[in-house]
C-alpha cells in the first residue's frame, strides 16, 4: 500500500513537472505568434523594410521557443497512457476525441505553415507569407482549444454517460463537451493570459534595448504594439477570469473555498486580500487567519455577482450543511460505495449468467428512465467518493491555493496597470529613456513575474482539483498505472534533468539572440537578394 | 455490417495508414543516424541536417496524431500498451524529445551542451526511434504479457488497475522475441534506405550523392532479406480470434495466413508494396535514380499499411495477451463508442484537405537543392544563423 501511494505521488509529481515545463514555453508561442502576425500585417500594408526586420527578429525568438514546447507536449500526451492508464481507459472515449481533432486540425496546420513562416521569406508572395504566419498562430491557438476542452471536461464532466459494461464514460454530445461553460472560460482565460505573458515579454525585451540605446525605433514600435495588445488581453483575461470564478463557484465549490481559505460559509462572504495563516494546531474550527485584510461581500460578488449570495465554506462541504441541502463528504462516500456495490452485483450476475440482475443494474444506469436518471443524479454523481479513504482527502491544500491565486490575480492587476501606463506614454510619444526609465525597468522585471503568475494560475486550476482527476468521478488514486514507485521516481528524475537542461539552454540561447539583435538593413538586403536568387 | 462494426474497421484503416506514414517519415531519422557516414566534414553535415531540418515537425506531428488517433479510437489499447510497456514507450519518447531540441539548438551559440552533443542526440534518435517503434509494431503480431479486467476498477481500497503487466519488465520483454527484433531491424534499415533516397532526390553535390547511392544499397540488404522472413513468420503464427457478438476469444493456428486466404486482396496489396520497395531499392542503388524515393516511399507505405491492417482485420486480435487469451485486444472490444467513432469519422474527412495543403506548401517552398550554399539558406537552423552572431 505504501508503494502504491508513493506511485500515486510520484506520478503526480512527474505529470506536474512535465506540465509546468510545457507551460513555460507554450504561452510565449501562443502570444508571440499572434504578435508576429500583427507586425507582419503592418509590413505587408506599409511595404517598409523596417517592419520586415522587426518581424523577422521576433520570429527568431518564436522559433527558439517553439521546439521545446512541441517536445514537452509530446511527453504530456503519452504520459496519460504511461502513468495514468486507468484514467485513459475511463475517459478515453471523451478525452481521445479532442486529442485526435487537435492532431488532425491544429498540429498539421501549425507544423506546415511554420515552415513557410521561417523559410518562405521572398520565396512565396508577401500575402501568402502573411497568411502562413496567421495560420501558424491560429493553429497554435486551436491546439490549445482542444487540449483545454479536454482539461475542462476533467474539471466539469458533461455530455457523457456511464457504460456499465465497458466501465467508462462515453460521450453523448460533442457540442456539450466543446461548448460547456467550463471549457469556454478555460480556453479564453488561458489564451488571453498567454497573450499577456507574450506582451510582457516583448515589452520587457524592447525596454532592455531602449535602456541600452540600441534598436530604438524597433524597440519603441514593438513596445507600442505590446502595450496595446497587452492591455486588450489583460482586460479580456480579467473578464474571462471573472467568468471562470463563477463557473468554479457552481461546479467546484470545494476548490473555491480552498482558494479563498473560507472555512465557514456565509451570505455576503468577504474576500481576503491577504493574510497570515494560523498554524494547524492553533486552529479551532473555523478561523484560518491570525491576521487578514478583507473586502466585505466581495467574494459573493465575484462568485455569484450578488453581494448577498451564500458562498459555501470548507467545513460546510466537508461536514455537510442540512440547512443548505449540502451533503457531507461522508454521505457522498456512502453513495459512491452504493454505486460500486451495484457494479459489483453486475459483475457477479454476469459470471452466473443471471440476466434479471444484469437488467436491474443496467436500468439503474439508464438515463432515459426516471429511475435511472434519479440514480445517476443522486448516487453516480458521487461515484469517485466511494474510493476515498477519509473525508479529509476531499480538501485540497489550502495555503498553496490561497497564495497561488493571489499571485496570479495580483500580477494580472500589475500588468493591467503596466500596459495602461505604456499605452499612455506611447500616446504622448514619451517612450524615451528620459521620460520612462523606471517604467522600462518595470517592464524587464515583469518578465519573470509573468512566468510565475502563469504557473500560479495552473496551480490554482490543477491543485485545486485534487483529490480528483475527474471531478467527483475518479480520484487520482484510482487513475494510475500499475508501476513500481521506484521506476516512476527514476523517470521523474530523468525528466527533471532533461527538462532543466533544455530550460537553461533555451534561456541562454534566447538571451544570446536578444543580445545579438535584429539583422542590420544591409544584412536584410543581402538575405533577401539571396532568397530571390534561389527562387529563380 | 452494422455502423459500429463499420466504424471500427474504418478507424483501423486510419490507424494503419497513420502507422505506415509514420514509418515512411522515418527517413528523417535515417538521415540523422547516418549523419557522419554521409557528411564527412562539418560543412557537409550542415547540409545533411539542413535538408531534413524542416521535416522533423512533420514526423513529430504524424507521431502525435498517430498517438492521438489511437487514444481516441482504441483507448483500451492506449491504456494497456502505454501503461504496461512503459519502459519502452518512455525510451521512445525521450528519443523524440532530444531530436526536437537538437534541430533547434545544435548550431546556436550558448546552447549549453555543445554542437557535438546535439549531433549525438540526432544520431541516438536516428537509431533508437525506428528500432524501438519497429519492435513495438511487431508486438501487434507477437503479443505481450498483459491482463485486462475492467471490473478491477471496483476494487476500491485495493488494486484498481484495469490493465496490468504480468512481468516486472514493462515492455522490455519484447527483446526476448526474435521476431520483434526482425521488424525493428527492418524499420531501422528502411529508414536508412529512405533517407539515402531522399538525399539522392534533394542533393546535387555529386560526391555526396554517390555516397548516398552506395549506402542505399548496403542498407537495403537487411530490409529486403528480413521482410519476407518476417511475413513468413507472421503467416505461421498462432494468433487469437473473436466472433461477432461473442465475447469469447479463441486461439487460431496460422491466424494471419488464414486472413490472406479469406481476404485474398491482401496478397496483391502486400506484393505490390514489397515490389515497389524492392524496385525503389534497386533503382536507387543501381543508377542512383533520383526518383527512387517515389517507389521506395510508396512501397513502404503500402507494405506497412497492409501489415498493420492485417493485424486487426478479419476478426484477428491485434494485441494478443500471451498470459491470458481472453484479455487480448481486438478492434471490437477495445474501441471507443459508436458516437465517438462517428464524430471522429466526420473529423477525419479533413484529412485529404490537410494532405492537399501540405503538398501545396512544400511544392511552393522547397525545390531541389543545388549547392551547399543554397542548402544553408533553406533550413531553420541556418535561417537563424544567417543573421550575424
Amino acid at each position: 500500500m505504501n508503494d502504491f501511494l508513493q506511485t500515486v505521488d510520484w506520478s503526480r509529481a512527474q505529470f506536474a513537472l512535465t506540465a509546468a515545463y510545457h507551460w513555460f514555453f507554450v504561452p510565449l508561442t501562443l502570444g508571440l505568434g499572434v504578435m508576429c502576425a500583427i507586425m507582419e500585417t503592418l509590413y505587408v500594408r506599409t511595404g517598409s523594410d523596417f517592419w520586415k526586420r522587426t518581424v523577422r527578429f521576433w520570429m527568431r525568438l518564436f522559433g527558439i521557443n517553439f521546439a521545446v514546447g512541441v517536445a514537452t507536449g509530446l511527453i504530456l500526451e503519452f504520459e496519460f497512457g504511461t502513468n495514468w492508464s486507468n484514467y485513459s481507459h475511463f475517459v478515453g472515449d471523451i478525452f481521445g476525441a479532442p486529442l485526435a481533432v487537435e492532431g488532425i486540425m491544429a498540429f498539421f496546420l501549425e507544423s506546415t505553415f511554420v515552415a513557410v513562416m521561417f523559410f518562405g521569406w521572398d520565396k512565396v508572395s508577401k500575402r501568402f507569407h502573411l497568411a502562413a504566419t496567421w495560420l501558424t498562430a491560429i493553429g497554435a491557438n486551436l491546439s490549445a482549444l482542444w487540449i483545454l476542452v479536454a482539461n475542462a471536461w476533467m474539471q466539469h464532466p458533461v455530455g457523457c454517460t456511464f457504460n456499465v459494461h465497458t466501465m467508462r464514460n462515453e460521450m453523448t454530445s460533442f457540442s456539450e463537451v466543446l461548448f460547456s461553460p467550463a471549457a469556454m472560460t478555460k480556453f479564453f482565460h488561458t489564451v488571453t493570459s498567454a497573450f499577456v505573458l507574450a506582451a510582457v515579454f516583448v515589452a520587457g525585451v524592447s525596454a532592455w534595448y531602449l535602456l541600452r540605446s540600441r534598436e530604438r525605433r524597433m524597440a519603441r514600435s514593438s513596445m507600442t504594439i505590446a502595450a496595446v495588445f497587452g492591455l486588450v488581453s489583460s482586460v479580456a483575461a480579467a473578464f474571462t477570469g471573472d467568468l471562470s470564478g463563477g463557473v468554479m463557484a457552481r461546479t467546484q465549490p470545494m476548490k473555491l473555498a480552498a482558494v479563498e481559505a473560507l472555512y465557514d460559509g456565509s451570505e455576503g462572504a468577504p474576500l481576503v486580500v491577504a493574510g497570515i495563516f494560523k498554524p494547524e494546531s492553533e486552529r479551532d474550527g473555523g478561523e484560518a487567519f491570525r491576521f487578514k485584510i478583507e473586502i466585505p461581500k466581495m467574494l459573493s460578488v465575484m462568485s455569484f455577482h450578488d453581494a448577498d449570495a451564500y458562498v459555501a465554506g470548507i467545513n460546510d462541504l466537508l461536514h455537510g450543511n442540512p440547512g443548505r441541502d449540502m451533503l457531507s463528504v461522508e454521505q457522498k462516500m456512502e453513495r459512491g460505495r452504493v454505486v460500486i456495490e451495484q457494479l459489483a452485483r453486475l459483475r457477479e450476475a454476469k459470471k452466473c449468467y443471471d440476466a434479471d440482475t444484469v437488467s436491474q443494474v443496467e436500468a439503474l444506469f439508464d438515463p432515459s428512465t426516471p429511475e435511472g436518471a434519479e440514480f445517476l443524479r443522486e448516487y453516480f454523481a458521487y461515484f469517485g467518493y466511494g474510493y476515498l479513504r477519509a473525508p479529509e482527502q476531499a480538501v485540497p491544500p489550502v495555503p498553496l491555493l490561497f497564495w497561488s491565486f493571489r499571485v496570479m490575480v495580483g500580477a494580472g492587476c500589475l500588468f493591467l496597470l503596466l500596459f495602461a501606463l505604456l499605452c499612455w506614454q506611447a500616446y504622448r510619444n514619451r517612450l524615451y529613456v528620459r521620460n520612462s526609465r523606471w517604467l522600462f525597468h518595470a517592464c524587464i522585471w515583469s518578465i519573470p513575474l509573468a512566468y510565475i503568475s502563469s504557473q500560479a494560475g495552473w496551480i490554482v486550476a490543477e491543485v485545486g482539483r485534487q483529490p480528483w482527476v475527474i471531478q467527483d468521478l475518479m480520484p487520482v488514486d484510482a487513475a494510475i498505472s500499475q508501476l513500481p514507485s521506484a521506476s516512476v521516481k527514476t523517470t521523474f528524475f530523468i525528466f527533471l534533468l532533461l527538462f532543466t537542461a533544455l530550460f537553461i539552454a533555451e534561456i541562454r540561447i534566447m538571451l544570446r539572440q536578444i543580445a545579438i539583435g535584429p539583422e542590420s538593413p544591409g544584412e536584410l538586403r543581402r538575405n533577401t537578394k539571396a532568397a530571390k536568387k534561389q527562387k529563380r | 455490417m452494422n455502423t459500429l462494426i463499420f466504424l471500427q474497421h474504418y478507424w483501423w484503416v486510419i490507424i494503419s495508414l497513420l502507422g505506415a506514414l509514420l514509418i515512411f517519415m522515418f527517413f528523417v531519422q535515417g538521415v540523422q543516424g547516418m549523419l557522419y557516414e554521409v557528411g564527412r566534414t562539418p560543412e557537409e553535415r550542415d547540409i545533411v541536417v539542413g535538408v531534413i531540418g524542416h521535416k522533423w515537425e512533420l514526423t513529430f506531428t504524424v507521431l502525435v496524431t498517430f498517438g492521438g488517433a489511437f487514444f481516441a479510437s482504441f483507448p483500451l489499447f492506449y491504456s494497456t500498451s502505454f501503461g504496461g510497456a512503459t519502459y519502452v514507450w518512455t525510451a521512445i519518447l525521450l528519443a523524440f524529445v532530444i531530436q526536437a531540441v537538437a534541430f533547434e539548438f545544435r548550431r546556436k551559440p550558448g546552447n549549453l551542451l555543445g554542437d557535438k552533443t546535439y549531433e549525438w542526440f540526432l544520431m541516438i534518435n536516428g537509431f533508437a526511434g525506428p528500432l524501438l517503434l519497429g519492435m513495438a509494431f511487431a508486438t501487434l503480431f507477437t503479443g505481450a504479457p498483459f491482463t485486462v479486467d475492467r471490473m478491477n476498477l471496483l476494487e476500491a481500497g485495493g488494486d484498481t488497475v484495469i490493465s496490468r503487466w504480468a512481468t516486472p519488465w514493462h515492455g522490455l520483454d519484447a527483446v526476448a522475441d526474435v521476431r520483434n527484433w526482425m521488424l525493428g531491424i527492418i524499420v531501422l534499415s528502411l529508414s536508412r534506405v529512405l533517407a539515402m533516397h531522399y538525399l539522392l532526390a534533394t542533393l546535387n553535390d555529386s560526391e555526396m550523392r554517390e555516397r548516398a547511392r552506395e549506402r542505399s544499397g548496403l542498407n537495403a540488404v537487411p530490409c529486403i532479406v528480413l521482410l519476407p522472413v518476417f511475413v513468413g513468420a507472421v503467416c505461421c503464427l498462432t494468433g487469437a480470434s473473436y466472433g461477432d457478438g461473442v465475447d469469447i476469444i479463441a486461439y487460431e493456428h496460422y491466424r494471419y495466413f488464414n486472413t490472406f486466404v479469406e481476404m485474398p486482396w491482401f496478397i496483391p496489396l502486400l506484393l505490390g508494396g514489397v515490389g515497389l520497395l524492392v524496385y525503389g531499392c534497386f533503382t536507387g542503388w543501381w543508377n542512383g535514380n533520383r526518383r527512387a524515393l517515389w517507389f521506395s516511399g510508396a512501397g513502404t507505405v503500402l507494405t506497412f499499411f497492409t501489415l498493420i491492417l492485417l493485424s486487426g482485420w478479419n476478426h484477428a486480435c491485434y494485441y494478443v495477451s500471451t498470459v491470458d487469451m481472453q484479455s487480448s485486444l481486438n478492434i471490437a472490444n477495445s474501441s471507443s463508442s459508436e458516437f465517438t467513432l462517428k464524430v471522429m469519422a466526420w473529423v477525419s474527412l479533413f484529412i485529404p484537405f490537410v494532405v492537399a495543403y501540405i503538398w501545396y506548401v512544400w511544392r511552393a517552398l522547397f525545390r531541389r537543392v543545388e549547392t551547399p550554399g543554397d542548402t544553408k539558406r533553406m533550413n531553420i537552423i541556418d535561417f537563424f544563423n544567417s543573421v550575424k552572431f
